[in-house]
């Protein structure tokens, strides 16, 4: 059999360069096989030759996913291996991101299969479950040994051009593709069925599992704003100038809190945004487009209402798991009623 | 007890002849009778014949509806009432079906919303229309004949042609009687008083611009939703005069054998008490579909449902009603099952549905029309092969140079139809 050449790509903890404080590191080319690369080879009988790993530090990828993954695809083209894996990255969520970003990258830019592994609660998954095979892992190492053969198996499946299974079968995250299948019944017969089904209160399944929105129930209006503390909250992105905190461009794994109590206005010296989904130019200009302290300060002067809070909630709402917002949300609301906010100006991109 | 009797005539061959008759299971068609027949419409040039059997290697392309040949036993009922004749209320007495066979309308019209049917290969596989014994009726126009008398016209043979066709069958001993009973809602209340009462709504698109469908001859554009006996179905009280996509418009053969009333025919007085159909015209606007919507409520309280399906006609903005219907059912404790296709994309990796509800929970799929097929060259072609470039599903390339044809099965009639008379479904993978 002829062998397989691989690009594998690894974080800084699984490239044994350390832990994280090597989170920062660049990304790096290192010839051959490293720790889960030997694995590969071994659980591919030998078949399976990693040429190359590409190393980079969760946070650098993190920061940086449009650089690296550009830089990994200008390396991977060089290489012109017959596979990419990255991973996995079971449930260490910036590193997940950025197996799923790179894998997608690598396959759309130059068609080279790309597969990676990761566990169900890692935003990597929604990243690129669509475009690319996920193998499902459990949320630790110790799944290590079941999901190499996995991700071996698979990657020879697609390289063979034979019929890829069922995502049970395989293991992968389904990928939300509807595809057409032959069914036992006709479809009226399926319908009277699953009609009788709920009619007597048993368990049917839907053949078509609709996308369910959330509705958000606005909260009643503040009843005296003249006295009211209001808060300005915003998922646009602004954050002092050099992004102290490392907020995330994409998927933010947090929020984050500033004081603007002895501000009248943001200017673009002291301010930026760090949202990486729309362009900056504006409002790194004047950073009040998105969050507007400056008008906020005239209406607190004018009295429409008793105080302006004394800091901001921020975080980047661009490509952000809908679970984590919606916890983010969450807890940004609960933070400002403990702090006595009665109003929020939210503001959005 | 009213009831019908439906007498199904197997065919197993077609041929010409020069007499329109049965005979040892072989249908002939005295081509010049029947010409005649159609041309006395004056609105049509020309009419050309033409048969195609399972299993040819004939591919037939612009189709616009397809038939099957029923008549009536009876002399003051006729089938597809209110076009010819009587239009009093049909569904019970004795009713002939030449089972096997299709009339099929053929002929450039819209061009963007006729399909394609293949008598072999892949693309077979697709449509029960390929397993019909087909007679097609190629038809063109007379000069400057504008689009809807011209659809009118094609419409108007076609129910001409399977009326006459079946009218051999009343003559022919048949090969099956089946006995449905016609109850009033009197009977039905007191004799399955246990079981749970179960209403069809049958969605039939009434849109103009060719999107329209007929109810008794009347185009269902100026009707409320109006109930009907399944057997009404089965006699042709609903005919399509429908030019949506050909995969998922009901053409008046699907009404004529609905699947849905036919399977919950067979569960009437077993598992439920299946109380008739509501034929629900689907218009554009939101104000037409709250009335109709409403209205569709309106009669299914009235009458005690319990349990509904609902099946769509076309796809878009119908999906608006459906969702409508599904939420205003569910509130109301009436169980709902609604019965749809996709648009899903090629990869099958979009939201297949224009509308969405969290009160439809319960939904059969039958596919999606995105999925791309390659179909290999035919021998024959019935019709004009180049339309395959225009109607829905093809697209402008799709006839290569080497005679295969690309196209999403979108194109393929009926392949995905709405009242499920296919087992096509989608999964997610």
């Amino acid at each position: 059999m002829k062998p397989v050449k691989v690009v594998h790509y690894l974080n800084q903890f699984f490239g044994q360069i350390g832990g994280e404080e090597k989170a920062g590191i660049h990304p790096q080319l290192k010839t051959g096989p490293i720790g889960v690369g030997q694995l590969i080879k071994k659980e591919s009988s030998d078949r399976f030759e990693v040429l190359q790993t590409i190393i980079c530090g969760d946070n650098y990828a993190a920061e940086h996913l449009d650089e690296v993954s550009s830089l990994v695809s200008k390396w991977v083209e060089e290489i012109q291996p017959d596979v990419f894996l990255a991973g996995p990255a079971f449930a260490a969520g910036r590193y997940g991101m950025a197996c799923s970003v790179m894998c997608k990258t690598v396959q759309q830019k130059l068609g080279i299969p790309s597969l990676t592994a990761m566990h169900s609660s890692n935003p990597g998954v929604d990243a690129a479950r669509k475009e690319i095979y996920i193998i499902e892992t459990g949320d630790s190492t110790l799944d290590m040994k079941r999901v190499i053969p996995k991700m071996v198996g698979l990657a020879q499946k697609i390289l063979d051009k034979v019929p890829i299974g069922m995502p049970q079968e395989e293991g992968y995250f389904p990928r939300g593709l509807r595809i057409n299948v032959r069914a036992e019944k006709r479809g009226s017969k399926r319908a009277v069925e699953m009609l009788l089904k709920k009619l007597r209160g048993e368990p049917f399944e839907t053949e078509l599992p609709l996308p369910q929105f959330d509705k958000v129930v606005p909260a009643p209006p503040v009843t005296n704003l003249a006295e009211a503390v209001i808060a300005l909250v915003t998922e646009g992105g602004i954050v002092p100038k050099g992004n102290p905190d490392r907020i995330e461009a994409h998927n933010a794994s947090k929020y984050c809190k500033y004081f603007i109590g002895n501000k009248n206005d943001l200017t673009g010296e002291e301010y930026q945004t760090a949202h990486g989904g729309y362009d900056p130019v504006y409002a790194n200009d004047d950073p009040d487009r998105v969050l507007p302290l400056d008008a906020a300060r005239l209406l607190e002067k004018e009295g429409v209402f008793a105080k302006l809070y004394d800091y901001y909630y921020m975080t980047v709402g661009n490509v952000t798991a809908v679970a984590s917002a919606a916890r983010y949300g969450r807890e940004i609301g609960e933070l400002l009623l403990r702090e006595g906010v009665q109003g929020v100006i939210l503001t959005s991109t | 007890m009213n009831e019908l009797f439906l007498r199904k005539v197997r065919v197993q061959d077609v041929v010409f002849g020069n007499r329109t008759e049965i005979s040892d299971h072989v249908l002939r068609i005295n081509q010049e009778e029947l010409v005649r027949y159609l041309l006395e419409d004056r609105r049509l040039h020309s009419v050309e014949i033409k048969l195609a059997r399972p299993g040819e290697k004939k591919r037939i392309i612009p189709v616009k509806d397809v038939l099957e040949p029923r008549a009536k036993l009876d002399g003051t009922l006729t089938t597809f009432p209110g076009f010819f004749g009587s239009a009093e209320p049909v569904g019970t007495g004795i009713t002939y079906a030449l089972d096997g066979v299709a009339v099929v309308t053929c002929g450039k019209l819209v061009n963007f919303q006729e399909g394609l049917i293949d008598m072999s290969g892949p693309g077979a596989e697709f449509s029960l229309f390929s397993k019909k014994l087909s007679v097609i009726l190629i038809m063109e126009p007379k000069e400057n004949l504008g689009k809807h008398e011209h659809e009118e016209a094609v419409r108007v043979a076609g129910i001409k042609a399977a009326s006459y066709l079946g009218l051999t069958g009343t003559v022919t001993p048949c090969d099956e009687e089946i006995r449905f009973p016609v109850e009033t809602f009197i009977e039905l209340e007191n004799s399955h008083q246990d079981l749970p009462k179960v209403i069809y709504v049958d969605m039939v698109i009434a849109q103009g611009l060719l999107h329209d469908n007929y109810i008794y001859g009347m185009n269902a554009q100026g009707s409320l939703p109006v109930i009907l006996s399944p057997t009404e179905l089965m006699d042709g009280a609903v005919v399509s005069g429908n030019c949506a996509a050909p995969c998922h418009k009901n053409t008046t053969y699907h009404q004529q054998n609905n699947p849905i009333a036919e399977d919950l025919l067979a569960e009437h007085g077993k598992t439920l008490c299946f109380l008739g159909v509501i034929a629900m015209p689907v218009r554009t606007a939101l104000l037409d579909k709250e009335r109709t919507c409403t209205q569709v409520l309106k009669l299914a309280k009235f009458l005690g449902a319990q349990g509904a399906i609902v099946s769509e006609d076309g796809g878009g903005n119908p999906e608006a009603d459906l969702m409508m219907l599904a939420r205003l059912f569910e509130k109301e404790g009436i169980k709902t099952v609604l019965v749809t296709d996709e648009y899903a994309g090629r990869d099958g990796a979009s939201q297949g549905l224009a509308d969405v509800t969290p009160e439809a929970d319960a939904i059969v799929t039958n596919g999606n029309g995105n999925q791309y097929v390659i179909l290999p060259p035919m021998e024959e072609t019935v019709g004009h092969l180049e339309a395959i470039d225009v109607i829905t599903g093809g697209h402008t390339g799709s006839l290569r140079s080497d005679g295969w044809i690309e196209m999403e099965i979108a194109g393929i009639m009926g392949s995905t139809v709405e009242v499920g008379s296919e087992n096509l479904k989608t999964i997610a993978v």
